[in-house]
């Protein structure tokens, strides 16, 4: 494939931080990068895979590739997950992002030693990057049995009628994901949006997918059913206008979609799929999503308020 | 026992018709820079009501500024205690004026001064009264401890509700600290300039409230205008489609109220008789002229036999005639385009093979009339049961068991109201949780009230009007 290229792969096996410093006498494993699709790891249908190296341009691994029909496919599998999703009791679903949390926490090292070969960024940086992205976890598995508290209500019609208004999920979101932040600010997009029991499928940072792959592991081992999160390894131009266009995506988020935001933006319009526009933190690194109180601004886009009424009397 | 109703008309004498009204523009009536005029009709009779301005491109240039001049200089920086008293002048004023309002809008849209009177006007001033108690609370809203306003907003309306969406639109933004530029719709814009003198008698600034009168051209004109930071449209879904795509890239927020396709679900254990009411409420309500309308009637195929010839006989005794006869149910079709459309459609659901009912019903020679329609064997696939005819028309299908109640109620692009008629109030909430619509009305329908979030899911468009909700679409 045009994209494998080989490049100076194997060059320096030592200096990847998604491999294991090489122990004498033994040769490392190295690890296969793969999707995260309805809960497997499957390779890019198209047989397709991309080089990914380290911010020195050192080769650390190959990605898979996604193509036009892996993106249906996670469509597919983001669709048929929702509505057990959304079904959950909040409590479940907060059960479930906390284990994300302390299956993350466990893996702390790796992911710190990853950041710093991938991003080049300093140790510390990147200690603080990944315990903000456990934190994260943990600040939206309170969030999920609050939201409605907090959104929804009564509302004091003037007659004698119950009305209820209460936050839902929209449905499946397409997250393209930041490009220069890919644990935290992964992290960040994508935990309010599954929170609230949508269904979400991301493209990863074109250029650092790694940790998101690895982060994948992680909510693969933390109690989250298959296809809540799908994962694309892959280029924004070639699965951004498919996604902005697809009929079954119920809301858009364009925060690493670059400089492509507005023509999804405006393909989206098509199905008046719901839109968030790259915000303030784009562009700005991990160090742009620290805040440790994002509030409520990354769910209510993808939250529809449905209002009951029913009469009083007897 | 059918007894014969007399003529009860409403008096015109509360309306003084001008014979040619202006833009209103920074605080005044000025005459439109285009020159070009378009004449409001009363569907009832199709006499002509007025003449009335059409704003072109420089017209909205001029109102874009006037607002934009208002918001910098007045409007945001006044406290929210005296904005809101500027909300309470309004509201006050709309109830002293409520007659003279409601007999005009019956005149220029065609429905029922029942409606008009007991319905549309006491909801407009509802509408102020509430967000006016806001506009000093907005830390409370929990949108954050300092939410601002947007600047200047564009609103585009209807002509189903002209008074009642001007005030959906209006008061949460004039609340929040923005100003407005609103166009009414081309077929009913008499009451949206009565509006303007209102704001005149409440001594609102200049330049807060702009109302431009016009078509389409007038309208695309105002929500691609670059100096407004708000869009804010109620309409057809097509229409919708296009303003999402020319905000798209810029910094303009956006909210869109669209069209339904409801589904008025009636199980075996229903109260028949309310159910019935419901339905023809949900239907016949303002000429069936409700995004919101309960459309498609899914009737458990058990009870479809007692229910639909009880239904028939209610429809049977609905009167339809003068708007400003107050023994009407049902009025005029807003114009002659729009009656085409639902011929058009209903057509084809005859075409389609769909069996089609109306009562003996005498439409009166002239203005644009339509019986009430029920069609029943209807199936999914029919266009009567996928697009919306706003009209007086009710698709009728069947379901056996509440998961394909469900299923049928969801199948649809809209999303934005739906109905549920049982007695079993558990059923009555497994089957609103199912539904994909952001409002479910129970054993009642068409209901609204300023604090009842109101909007859709899917094409029925994004954001909620009224409540504590609609003032998101307004604060940054």
């Amino acid at each position: 494939m045009a994209e494998r290229r080989k490049g100076n792969a194997g060059k320096n096996p030592g200096k990847g931080a998604a491999e294991p410093a090489p122990v004498p006498g033994r040769l490392a494993v190295r690890k296969t990068y793969k999707l995260y699709l309805g809960g497997a790891f499957p390779r890019s249908e198209s047989g397709r895979s991309y080089p990914v190296t380290s911010a020195k341009g050192d080769h650390l691994a190959n990605a898979s590739l996604a193509s036009r029909k892996d993106a249906r496919e996670a469509v597919v599998a983001a669709r048929k997950a929702f509505d057990g999703w959304s079904a959950r009791t909040a409590y479940n679903r907060g059960q479930i992002l906390y284990r994300v949390a302390e299956v993350l926490e466990g893996r702390r090292e790796q992911f710190t030693a990853q950041a710093v070969a991938a991003q080049g960024i300093s140790r510390g940086a990147a200690e603080r990057a990944v315990s903000a992205a456990v934190d994260r976890w943990v600040y939206y598995a309170g969030w999920t049995d609050k939201v409605a508290q907090v959104l929804g209500g009564s509302n004091p019609v003037a007659g004698p009628y119950y009305n209820h208004s209460a936050p839902e999920p929209t449905g499946v979101v397409a997250v393209f994901a930041p490009q220069d932040a890919p644990l935290l600010g992964l992290t960040s997009v994508v935990a309010p949006v599954i929170a609230t029991g949508n269904t979400a499928v991301v493209v990863t940072s074109e250029h650092a997918p790694l940790a998101a792959v690895d982060l994948a592991e992680v909510l693969a081992t933390s109690d989250l059913p298959g296809g809540v999160v799908n994962l694309l390894t892959g280029r924004v131009g070639e699965l951004g206008p498919h996604l902005a266009a697809h009929a079954d995506v119920n809301a858009l988020d364009l925060t690493g979609a670059g400089d492509r935001a507005a023509e999804f933006e405006e393909t989206a319009a098509t199905t008046l799929t719901r839109v968030v526009r790259p915000g303030p933190e784009s562009g700005g690194g991990e160090d742009a999503w620290l805040d440790p109180d994002p509030g409520t601004s990354r769910m209510t886009p993808f939250l529809e308020t449905k209002t009951v009424w029913h009469p009083i009397g007897v | 026992m059918i007894f014969e109703y007399a003529p009860a008309p409403e008096s015109r004498s509360v309306v003084t018709l001008r014979e040619t009204y202006d833009l209103f523009v920074d605080g005044e009536f000025t005459p439109a820079k285009s020159d070009e005029y378009l004449t409001s009709l009363n569907p009832a009779d199709e006499t002509e009501l007025a003449r009335v301005a059409v704003a072109g491109e420089a017209d909205v240039d001029r109102a874009v500024a006037a607002a934009r001049r208002a918001y910098d200089t007045v409007w945001s920086r006044m406290s929210g205690a005296e904005r809101g008293k500027y909300l309470f002048r309004i509201a006050r004023i709309i109830q002293e004026r409520s007659r003279e309002l409601a007999v005009l809008e019956s005149m220029d849209n065609g429905k029922p001064i029942k409606e008009t009177r007991d319905v549309d006007l006491p909801l407009v001033a509802a509408h102020f009264f509430y967000y006016a108690g806001w506009a000093d609370k907005l830390r409370h809203a929990g949108l954050g401890p300092d939410p601002r306003p947007l600047g200047v907003a564009a609103q585009v309306i209807p002509w189903n509700f002209p008074l009642l969406m001007l005030a959906w639109k209006i008061a949460p933004a004039l609340a929040t600290g923005n100003t407005v530029v609103l166009k009414p719709a081309e077929t009913t814009p008499l009451t949206a300039l009565v509006f303007a003198e209102i704001c005149q008698e409440a001594d609102l600034p200049p330049g807060v409230v702009n109302i431009l009168t016009g078509a389409g051209a007038t309208g695309r004109a105002l929500v691609e205008h670059p100096g407004t930071d708000k869009v804010a449209f109620t309409g057809s879904t097509e229409v919708g489609r296009g303003i999402a795509r020319s905000v798209a890239g810029t910094d303009k927020r956006l909210t869109l109220e669209l069209g339904g396709k409801g589904a008025n679900i009636v199980y075996d254990d229903a109260a028949i008789d309310q159910a019935v009411e419901g339905i023809v409420t949900g239907i016949f309500f303002n000429q069936g002229h409700v995004c919101c309308a309960g459309s498609r009637l899914l009737v458990q195929e058990s009870i479809a036999d007692e229910l639909l010839p009880r239904l028939k006989d209610r429809v049977a005794k609905l009167r339809l005639g003068d708007p400003l006869d107050k023994n009407t149910d049902i009025g005029a079709i807003n114009s002659a385009a729009q009656l085409e459309r639902i011929r058009e459609l209903t057509d084809s659901g005859t075409d389609e093979g769909v069996e089609r009912w109306s009562p003996p019903c005498e439409l009166p020679s002239a203005g644009y009339w339509f019986a009430p329609t029920l069609l029943t064997g209807v199936s999914q696939a029919h266009r009567v049961a996928r697009e919306e005819i706003f009209g007086p028309v009710l698709s009728v299908l069947t379901f056996r068991t509440p998961q394909e109640a469900v299923a049928k109620a969801n199948n649809t692009p809209y999303g934005l109201s739906a109905g549920v008629w049982t007695e079993k109030g558990s059923r009555m909430l497994w089957t609103a949780e199912r539904l994909r619509a952001g409002v479910i009305w129970s054993n009642t329908f068409n209901k609204f009230d300023p604090t009842s979030p109101f909007g859709g899911y899917k094409e029925s468009g994004y954001g909620r009007e009224g409540g504590r909700h609609g003032l998101e679409a307004y604060l940054g």
